[in-house]
Formats: structure tokens, C-alpha cells, sequence
């Protein structure tokens, strides 16, 4: 809106408000167009996939669940399926609510900032990037029963035989799990006190709980890799 | 020399255009702010927006974007319905045909899959920029648990989306990603104690989904109501309320 000569010295609170017609429909209504153009050519250049009839009695190899799901069916390769495909989403799924209950930090509210929220920022993306690195390799990297081909490498099912897994020792395997969350969660306590203290002990708990399971996550697959150890705890009722 | 003025108002200066359209489109701020809220789609926005909140470089314009996505592909799902049937002996021809016979019908099946694909990709990137600007912190936690369910919510609506052509692509992937379904804790019957509640193959929370033991038949059928009527039905819900709680909980995030 105008504002007179001389009253501009006397305004104090910031408006900066513009009308949203036009300057924000135009916008969307551009961004519309834009994305419709585009639909429109990639579709006319790209056919979507279809393959022959459903045969139940010929399954596919290797069979993949939708791409952005394939961050979870890689998982599969390090855990047992009730984790990997229900109780891992269902963890990210929980963990993804709870942040702005969790993350009592009032700095960075609106706008872009790296510094004034370090913790929040550190854990999200990598939890984010992780996804979606988890994606591309169960996309780009994963042949025929799921055995793993770098990019250059062409599919076969002439790959060799993988080393032989074998399970951590029961003991072994629950004084680990038991001490990684013990420690992970009074380490952090101890040594950053004000960060217990600035998110109280309830959501401290919460917030460590979830960071170490998503740790802890990382670690079990780098176990696998690279000790070709399949289970943390092997017992006859469930596996780790 | 006056004949397009005179035209103009011959059109305009009658009661049938004046019943329809409220204002006139002199560029005044009287009718900027009409064109808004006088506007049952538009009022959505408010009059006025801070301005930063109009930048593409602070909202990647995404969520936007995924809403229109959304309307895209209810526009080209509706369409897609006149020529599918979700039976299992017909689905893969209707979908030949629609690749091969009907006309425009490759467009409208590339551009619906395509469309979901891109969806997914959208409705992630919007919920990167909302964490990157710190927009879920008081007074809008609210509306990002909605956006996170919204998201579920697309998901689900790919998924369930995949299996319908009734090709090996779709079978074999809901195959996968319903196997897990199985695996699930206490309700599937090969996730752990799930001996305790007596869950079998034919009675597990995947036998719910699939209406079956194997995906055949009632899947299909499952798969095509929660794609087409279900889902985005809720998700329909969900979005008024994730809009509106935008305007409630004080309009676009932004540095106070």
C-alpha cells in the first residue's frame, strides 16, 4: 500500500505483507503449468512399465517393491523382515511425528539455519540422505536374488557364493544390545548435561531411544558387512 | 473506434456478468484483496502474504506443488476408471488397450504413473524444506504430524496403485511388500510370538489386507476401492485440515 512521505519515518512495525493476487497465484499458477508441461513430455517420451500377465506360478528375479520402498526391502539383507519391513517404518514413522515435541530448541523457527540448531539438522539429514542412499542401492545396485553389482558390473546369476554368516553368542549379543543403549544413554547425559537438562529427562529418553536405534541400525549392518555376523541375538522366538 | 470499450461493457454491465462476478478488475488493492475472498477456490490463501512467503526460494514452492499433483491425478484417475475394469481376467487387456487402443490413452496412463512417481518425490521434498526452515516448531507441530501422515498417506496410495495393471511388475512387488505384512509382530503369522494370539496364514493382518492367502481376486479389488475411493478420500479430509491449520497456526513460517 502507499504510505505517505512523511509518515514512512514513523512506522515502527515491519509490514512486509504484499498482496497475494497476483503476486502469489501467479506464481502457483506458473508453477502448474510447469509441472503439467513437464508431465506431459516425459510421458509422451517415457512409456510407464508394464510387463507381461501376473503368473503367481514365475516370480520375478529379483522381485522389488516400488522404488521408495526399496530403502526397506535393502534393509531386509541385515535384518529379519519384522523388523525391516514393520517395525523399522513404523519406527521412522513415530520418530517423524515426535520431532517438533522432541526438538525443544526455539531457534531457527522459519527460517533457513544451520548453526542455530546443529543437533536437529545433523540427525534429520542423515536420517534423510541414509534413506535414500538405502533407495539407490536397493534400485541401481541389487541383480538377481538380490546379490549386489556395482554400476558397470552387468546382472548375472554366475556371482559368487557370500562368506558364510554366523550369530554373535547369546551373551555375547545381549550384554552388546543392553550396553549400547545403556551407554548410549548415559554417556550423552553425563557429558552434555545441559542438553539433558534443556530437553528433560522424558524426551531425552524418547529422543536417545530413537538416535540409537537409528544408530544402532547403521552398526548392525556394518556388523554384516564387514564381520558377517547375521544376528546380534539369535533366539528361537526372534532374531536381532 | 469505441467498439471493443462498447463490447466490454454490452458484456459486463448486466445483471446475468454481475451476478456471476462481484467485482470489476480495475488493478485497485479493493479488488486485489476481492479477487481472493470472493474466490471459494482461491480464499484458501489469505488477502495478503508475507512477502518472503511468496519466494520460491524459501518454499521450493513443493507442498504446492504436491497438491496439484494430487488434483492431477484425480483428474487423470477418474479418466483411467472409464477404461479399467479390477478383474482379474480383464485388467491386463484393459490396460493393453489403453496402452495400444484407446485414443490418448498411453498419455493418460504415462502421465498418471508418472505423475505418482512424481508425487512421492514432491511430498519428501516439501517435508525437507518445512524441516530445513524449522516450520514445525510452535505454534505448527500439529500440522507436520498431519503432513507426516499425509505422506504415509501418498505412499499408500502408490502402492496400492501398483498392483492394478495386473502385471508381473505389480504382483510381484505388492508380493514383496506384503510379505512383510506377515512378519509383523504378534499379528502376522511368521512374525515373532505371533503363536501367542494362534495366527495362521489364513486369519494374520496380511490375510486382512489381501482378502486371501495370495494375491488374487479380492486384492485386485481391495487395491482398486482403497486406490480410487478409500484413500484419497481420507487424504482428501486430511488435506482441508493440514490448509486450513496453515492459515490457523498463523500463516506461512517465517523469521518473527
Amino acid at each position: 500500500m502507499e504510505v505517505r512521505e512523511e509518515m514512512k519515518g514513523s512506522i515502527e512495525i515491519k509490514d512486509d505483507k504484499v498482496f497475494t493476487w497476483p503476486t502469489l497465484v501467479a506464481k502457483e499458477f506458473l508453477a502448474a503449468i510447469f509441472v503439467t508441461v513437464g508431465l506431459l513430455f516425459y510421458s509422451y517420451a517415457v512409456d510407464a512399465p508394464l510387463r507381461e500377465l501376473s503368473n503367481p506360478g514365475q516370480a520375478e528375479n529379483p522381485a522389488k517393491a516400488p522404488w521408495y520402498f526399496l530403502g526397506l526391502q535393502e534393509a531386509l539383507v541385515y535384518f529379519d523382515p519384522w523388523y525391516a519391513g514393520v517395525i523399522l517404518p513404523t519406527f521412522i514413522v513415530i520418530g517423524l511425528i515426535l520431532i517438533p515435541y522432541l526438538d525443544n530448541n526455539p531457534k531457527g523457527n522459519g527460517y533457513y539455519t544451520f548453526k542455530e540448531r546443529k543437533f536437529a539438522m545433523t540427525v534429520f539429514l542423515s536420517g534423510y540422505v541414509f534413506w535414500y542412499i538405502l533407495i539407490y542401492i536397493g534400485t541401481a545396485l541389487r541383480g538377481p536374488f538380490w546379490a549386489f553389482f556395482w554400476p558397470w558390473e552387468k546382472w548375472t546369476h554366475d556371482f559368487p557364493t557370500p562368506p558364510p554368516l554366523h550369530d554373535l553368542p547369546l551373551p555375547l549379543g545381549i550384554a552388546l544390545l543392553l550396553g549400547f543403549y545403556f551407554f548410549g544413554l548415559v554417556i550423552p547425559a553425563i557429558v552434555k548435561k545441559d542438553f539433558f537438562m534443556r530437553l528433560g529427562f522424558i524426551r531425552y529418553v524418547l529422543t536417545m531411544g530413537l538416535l540409537l536405534s537409528m544408530i544402532g541400525t547403521v552398526i548392525k549392518m556394518f556388523f554384516r558387512l564387514a564381520l558377517n555376523v547375521k544376528y546380534i541375538i539369535a533366539t528361537p522366538w526372534i532374531n536381532i | 473506434m469505441r467498439l471493443i470499450p462498447d463490447l466490454i461493457k454490452k458484456i459486463t454491465d448486466n445483471e446475468i456478468w454481475k451476478s456471476v462476478f462481484r467485482h470489476g478488475y480495475t488493478d485497485t488493492p479493493r479488488n486485489r484483496v476481492l479477487q481472493i475472498i470472493s474466490n471459494v477456490w482461491l480464499h484458501l490463501h489469505p488477502a495478503k502474504v508475507r512477502e518472503h512467503g511468496t519466494k520460491v526460494r524459501f518454499t521450493w514452492c513443493m507442498g504446492g506443488i504436491t497438491f496439484f499433483i494430487f488434483l492431477f491425478e484425480t483428474i487423470t484417475g477418474i479418466l483411467l476408471m472409464f477404461y479399467y475394469t479390477p478383474d482379474v481376467n480383464r485388467a491386463y487387456a484393459d490396460i493393453v488397450d489403453l496402452m495400444y487402443v484407446v485414443p490418448f490413452g498411453r498419455l493418460l496412463r504415462n502421465t498418471h504413473r508418472w505423475g505418482a512417481h512424481a508425487m512421492v518425490i514432491t511430498v519428501s521434498i516439501h517435508m525437507l524444506r518445512v524441516f530445513l526452515t524449522g516450520s514445525y516448531k510452535p505454534p505448527r507441530q500439529f500440522n507436520w504430524v498431519l503432513g507426516v501422515v499425509l505422506l504415509v498417506f501418498t505412499f499408500l496410495l502408490s502402492f496400492t496403485g501398483y498392483l492394478l495393471p495386473w502385471d508381473q511388475l505389480g504382483y510381484w512387488a505388492i508380493t514383496v511388500g506384503t510379505n512383510m505384512a506377515r512378519a509383523t509382530p504378534l499379528l502376522g503369522h511368521e512374525g515373532p510370538f505371533a503363536y501367542i494370539l494362534g495366527m495362521r496364514a489364513d486369519n494374520d493382518v496380511r490375510f486382512a489386507l489381501l482378502g486371501g492367502t495370495m494375491i488374487d481376486a479380492p486384492a485386485l479389488l481391495r487395491a482398486y476401492v482403497w486406490h480410487c475411493i478409500g484413500i484419497p478420500v481420507v487424504a482428501s479430509a486430511l488435506m482441508m485440515v493440514h490448509f486450513w491449520r496453515v492459515r490457523k497456526d498463523g500463516g506461512i513460517s517465517g523469521p518473527l
